[in-house]
């Protein structure tokens, strides 16, 4: 008897103990568990992409642009058609900083005359009377962002004038015409992209998921739009909208034009990535678990191609800024009263002008250097989307 | 093989007839028609046309039919040669085109031939030299070469070399040559012209099959085979040009198809720019006075152009890899 009570005692300890040391390790997995999970994908993702130092700065360029194009009315020192006649075909002012050994920054006076040859008018910076810049001082009254009255602008000049990047044949300051100009440019894409981002999600998903006779016609379908080369269509498209419409409307149409040929690429890329996905055990299981179709696409698919959707929407703005500016560039895409910077260089298409006026190409650059921004960012993005592999 | 070719082109029959038709009702978008734009030009100028006249512009144009007799007109022409009459130029579609046409694709040739010239040692240095400095120049050069659009680079040529270098920069020829007969003088001066335009419509493409080259040929450069060839002490010359290039360039001919329709459409904005007579000046014109048989041929053309190469390129590729088989 004596020694079963002693047997019991014994096994009562050991259950004891062995309780205590389970309880621990659940409680060593529950800490490691929440070590592990602290790191999610889109953070892994992060950091792949904080890495590549390329990537960030186009980063950064774009965001730049974005917020430039937000504040455009107060950066801009003039109105977008301030005239201001007795400077037409200004070169761009060169901007001095010191003055007197102190931090002063000024242009210089400008005497005009008449070159007796040619007739042009020419310019002559004045050494002795100097011009100070200002920062927020009063100018041509405007909205911000389309709501807040305002009349400050982040710099000006209270006599003659400051343009950095010269005048058109009116006297209309260029770089106010291009900050102002970008807000076209850089929502164009934006607007296009988003378009053809829809169509192409929901066609590409769709034409994977099911296959069949759905993706042969979605797939055909594809292979029609794509059998036109782009540019000629786009300048067919575009030259078929009437004249008088007005520019809200010609707006819309040409980003729906736009995004017309877009959708084709992306459509491709997310089927290729649904036909491997919808193979995968969490679709089946989700399918089994007993829900329709939909959930599962709009659940499951579209948020595990999501990186990819988010990649391929980078790499696409490129291609429609740069379609945006070609074709306005052609006299064919957005007119006057909207400006883009294709509008802008519509007049730098006349030879003889700009060989007279180089300056009148500028707009031109700021269009390389956002898509260059955006390929940089782009091809970053498309490196860090899949941040397992190193 | 002839077999396959036959059932390609048997297969872009349906295609080239939904292009047809999307293209007619395409150039048939605008408002109005060739006969309203001529008359504002008339109204512009101060002229008028009375009513009598319009309606029999418009009957001599077989512009009053229904539009299915106007496009089954139009495109009955297409397999007989005849493209359709260009209203503006009044002449026959192709009289008007055939030379820019010709131009056209004698820049497009040359710029894909320098494209490949230029991409396909560089891919290979680059690859074999991953993350040197060169490869990093290279790459970043590629970067500027994509961001650039092609009528940038025409508009920076144009003021470099006319107002920096001192050169005409567009054009075919310089004035004085432009009606002078044949010459050797004559064919120099043309190709002093024509290389500009050709690396600029070049660039682009180069920037895209450097990438592709290099990614390729590292991924080559990775398979056993040529740890293979090194193994048995195989110079790493042959290795590289007759292993690994060999292989690396099948996703360059793959491309192929689609560069040739883009390098048109290059042609086109750099043809504007450097006033060369591509067919770019023409279409735009034709846009812009609805001359739509013209305009509608061109569009043709270029679509017929684009599934041509797509089936020249699928036909280079499987001549180059024999591992391709068609059912």
């Amino acid at each position: 008897m004596k020694q079963y009570e002693k047997t019991a005692a014994y096994i009562k300890e050991a259950y004891d103990r062995q309780n205590l040391l389970d309880e621990s390790i659940a409680h060593q997995m529950i800490k490691a568990e929440k070590n592990v999970v602290a790191t999610s994908q889109w953070r892994l993702m992060w950091r792949k992409y904080k890495r590549n130092r390329i990537a960030v700065a186009g980063g950064i360029i774009v965001l730049l642009f974005y917020l430039t194009a937000l504040f455009a009315d107060f950066i801009a020192p003039y109105g977008l058609d301030d005239r201001m006649v007795q400077y037409s075909y200004l070169p761009p002012q060169r901007i001095r900083f010191f003055a007197d050994g102190r931090f002063q920054p000024h242009v210089l006076a400008l005497k005009t005359g008449r070159d007796p040859l040619t007739l042009q008018r020419t310019y002559v910076a004045d050494p002795e009377k100097r011009i100070p810049i200002r920062f927020f001082v009063k100018g041509t009254p405007y909205k911000l962002m389309g709501i807040f009255p305002a009349s400050r602008h982040l710099f000006g000049v209270e006599e003659g004038i400051v343009s950095l990047l010269g005048t058109d044949g009116q006297g209309r300051d260029m770089f106010s015409r291009v900050i102002k100009g970008s807000q076209i440019s850089l929502t164009i894409g934006l607007v296009g992209v988003a378009l053809s981002l829809f169509i192409g999600t929901v066609l590409g998903v769709v034409s994977g998921y099911y296959g069949g006779w759905v993706d042969n016609l979605v797939q055909r379908l594809i292979e029609i739009v794509r059998s036109f080369p782009p540019i000629p269509l786009w300048m067919a498209l575009t030259a078929a909208l009437p004249r008088h419409w007005p520019p809200l409307w010609i707006y819309f149409t040409i980003t729906v034009i736009l995004s017309l040929i877009g959708w084709t690429w992306l459509a491709r890329q997310l089927r290729g990535k649904v036909l491997a996905l919808r193979e995968e055990d969490f679709v089946m299981a989700s399918r089994l678990a007993g829900t329709g179709d939909m959930w599962i696409i709009f659940k499951h698919l579209i948020p595990a191609t999501f990186s990819h959707i988010i990649v391929i929407a980078t790499l696409s703005m490129p291609s429609m800024i740069l379609a945006e500016s070609a074709l306005s560039f052609l006299g064919l895409g957005l007119r006057p009263p909207l400006t883009s910077w294709g509008v802008l260089l519509q007049q730098a298409q006349n030879t003889q002008v700009l060989l007279l006026y180089p300056w009148l190409m500028i707009p031109g650059f700021f269009v390389a250097i956002s898509i260059l921004a955006f390929n940089f960012m782009g091809d970053g993005l498309r490196d860090a989307a899949d941040p397992y592999t190193v | 093989m002839l077999a396959y070719i036959f059932r390609r082109i048997l297969g872009m029959l349906p295609t080239l007839i939904i292009i047809s038709f999307v293209t007619f009702i395409v150039i048939q978008l605008p408002p109005g028609d060739f006969v309203t734009s001529v008359q504002a030009e008339i109204a512009a100028t101060g002229g008028g046309m009375d009513a009598a006249t319009v309606e029999s512009l418009r009957v001599r144009y077989g512009l009053d039919q229904p539009k299915i007799v106007q496009y089954w007109r139009w495109i009955s022409g297409f397999p007989r040669g005849d493209f359709g009459f260009s209203l503006e130029w009044n002449a026959p579609v192709w009289d008007v085109i055939a030379g820019r046409m010709g131009w056209t694709l004698l820049l497009s040739g040359l710029a894909l031939v320098f494209m490949w010239v230029v991409s396909i040692p560089i891919g290979i240095y680059s690859a074999r030299h991953q993350y040197s400095f060169g490869d990093n120049l290279f790459s970043f050069l590629g970067f500027l070469g994509l961001s650039i659009p092609d009528f940038m680079l025409s508009l920076i040529w144009l003021v470099v070399g006319t107002l920096v270098l001192g050169i005409p920069a567009y054009g075919l020829y310089t004035p004085e040559m432009v009606d002078a007969p044949w010459s050797m003088a004559k064919f120099l001066d043309l190709l002093a012209h024509l290389w500009a335009p050709v690396v600029i419509m070049g660039i682009v493409g180069t920037a895209e099959l450097i990438r592709i080259m290099r990614g390729s040929m590292l991924e080559v450069l990775n398979q056993q085979y040529i740890t293979t060839a090194r193994a048995k002490g195989l110079p790493e010359k042959k290795v590289v040009r007759k292993y690994a290039v060999r292989m690396a360039i099948n996703p360059l001919i793959s491309v192929l198809g689609m560069q040739i329709p883009k390098m048109i459409s290059s042609s086109i904005i750099v043809g504007l720019v450097l006033s060369i007579p591509t067919i770019g000046p023409i279409f735009l014109r034709s846009l812009t006075t609805q001359d739509m048989y013209l305009a509608g041929a061109i569009l043709m053309f270029m679509s017929l152009l684009l599934l041509v190469s797509n089936l020249l390129a699928d036909i280079a590729l499987a001549w180059v890899d024999p591992r391709i088989r068609y059912e």
